[in-house]
């Protein structure tokens, strides 16, 4: 039996707004991430995918179930697991070397050691060039892939992905989904990952599941039966694409909004 | 800051700012007397450095230039100390900041230099009275400033220097104290003028030290040339000290772009 890295077990988040009543943000999660999967969530806006990541992270505790990372309870945040958010949140004062090894310098590693790690992984995200710069030096593509080798840097059981390429222009988005797909593949983690992009979920997950309004519960699991997972720019033009995509719409209804 | 003497533009533009000095110092020397200015109300540059050397020789000038530049620095660095201490404590605080603003706001609206007399019933004829004064003086903008910076960093990016297990003292050190060094550095250079003017005012209100007591002196015997050549100190005395803040920002901030340096 291969080995479960993610679970959530009836999990439900609820919020007290400022005027006092409470909000339910998500209800009755259950599911489960196995050693190397890939699992993409989507859902239309506000229907709790953020605060299932932060539930995953241990940043917020959830208010009925449990979530697990390796088996472990998660009740704060551990070094188990890694975040990544549309928002690079690289530190200016801070070389790209420097911002990779942040994780590092956190959990007490000898400056070696990090130096090490970061390079190796800078290189692996094609950023050898650019480890002595700071990073308003580069473009929004780079600096993402900076933040991606920052969360590769801590050697997470699990990455917890927010919209990470959602402010990237479509090209770049393209070619940084490459890098990500091939970096998961080379590596076997395992990632749950957040996104509103149809497309960026079939071409990276073994799984997709689909979220429904808030409050927020699954309402379908789809398996993608596509090969090739180190090549999502390869996935993204395989003839069941469009017939995944079909049913994604249908189950969040896209089209009925247009209507 | 980066001047490039290279550029040609850079260098006429040098060339031009060391022509208006020697026209201004012209002028100064030339223009009253052409004028009909009496040298009691605006003393010739010549008779100013004449009056400069006879203070080098007879009335300690450098004593008291000593005396001045020392409180400036003393209580520049504490008050610099104490406004960081505090703007860093109110920051991490939003409750603390709730319940002390109003007092805060008002010390801030209070003329600090009125306090002079106060300080000098309080301690005398010391140097403490003018120390204290500036460390009053210094303390609000740097306050202001470190406070501000904490506030606006990207709580996201707090949060995720959580979900990598740091404590709190990491994210001071990582994130809080990096992130508040270009606007403390903003905050300094107001300050180091302001650090000046609380000192001298000390001076004024009380004490037979400093350059404030020189210029009284001068004042009351009548000697304008004994007061320009205080208030050329002083000045001076600012300018050393605004130029250390410059030089140890450009080394400090250097991972900004010199633009965004300039800005702040």
């Amino acid at each position: 039996m291969t080995k479960r890295r993610l679970e959530f077990r009836g999990v439900t988040k609820r919020f007290s707004s400022r005027k006092g009543d409470t909000v339910t943000a998500v209800t009755g999660l259950d599911f489960h991430i196995d050693d190397g999967e890939i699992v993409s969530i989507i859902g239309p806006s506000g229907c709790g995918k953020s605060t299932l990541l932060n539930m995953g992270s241990g940043l917020d505790p959830a208010s009925e179930g449990e979530v697990f990372v390796d088996g472990e309870l998660v009740t704060k945040p551990n070094a188990h697991v890694a975040f990544m958010l549309q928002k690079d949140l690289l530190l200016p004062w801070r070389t790209i070397r420097e911002n990779v090894e942040f994780g590092l310098e956190v959990l007490h590693r000898a400056a070696p050691d990090r130096r090490k790690i970061a390079l190796e992984l800078l290189r692996k995200c094609r950023l050898s060039d650019f480890v002595d710069h700071y990073p308003h030096q580069l473009s929004g593509g780079m600096r993402q892939r900076a933040a991606l080798a920052r969360t590769l840097a801590v050697d997470p059981a699990v990455l917890l992905m927010d919209e990470p390429f959602s402010a990237l222009d479509a090209q770049t988005k393209m070619v940084l989904q490459q890098d990500l797909g091939r970096t998961l593949a080379e590596t076997g983690k395992t990632a749950l990952f957040v996104t509103h992009d149809l497309v960026e979920a079939i071409a990276l997950s073994h799984r997709v599941l689909v979220m429904s309004q808030r409050p927020g519960r699954i309402i379908r699991e789809i398996v993608i039966d596509i090969p090739d997972m180190g090549n999502p720019m390869a996935r993204r033009k395989h003839q069941k694409v469009g017939g995944y995509i079909a049913e994604l719409m249908e189950l969040l209804h896209i089209e009925e909004a247009v209507a | 800051m980066d001047i490039d003497l290279s550029d040609p533009l850079t260098r006429r533009m040098m060339a031009l700012s060391g022509l208006l000095f020697v026209l201004f110092i012209a002028a100064w020397e030339w223009l009253p007397g052409l004028m009909k200015i009496p040298p009691f109300i605006i003393p010739p540059v010549s008779k100013v450095w004449s009056e400069f050397l006879r203070m080098m020789a007879s009335e300690h000038l450098m004593y008291h230039t000593a005396i001045t530049a020392m409180q400036v620095l003393v209580g520049f660095v504490l008050g610099m100390l104490l406004g960081m201490v505090v703007g860093f404590l109110l920051g991490m605080s939003p409750t603390a900041e709730f319940v002390l603003s109003p007092y805060i706001l008002a010390l801030q609206i209070a003329p600090k230099v009125a306090f002079a007399p106060l300080f000098v019933i309080w301690f005398g004829y010391t140097v403490y009275p003018k120390i204290l004064v500036a460390i009053l003086i210094v303390f609000f903008p740097v306050m202001v400033n470190v406070l501000g910076a904490v506030r606006s960093i990207d709580p996201d990016i707090v949060r995720l220097a959580k979900s990598f297990t740091a404590n709190r003292f990491q994210i001071f050190r990582m994130i809080e104290f990096p992130a508040s060094l270009g606007p403390l550095f903003a905050g300094l250079r107001i300050a180091a003028t302001l650090a000046v003017i609380g000192v001298v005012v000390g001076e004024l209100v009380g004490g037979n030290t400093g350059l404030g007591y020189l210029l009284t002196f001068g004042e009351g015997a009548g000697n304008t040339a004994m007061v320009f050549v205080s208030i050329i100190m002083l000045t001076i005395i600012g300018i050393l000290l605004y130029g250390a803040i410059v030089i140890i920002e450009n080394r400090v901030l250097h991972f900004m772009p010199a633009r965004d340096r300039r800005g702040a």
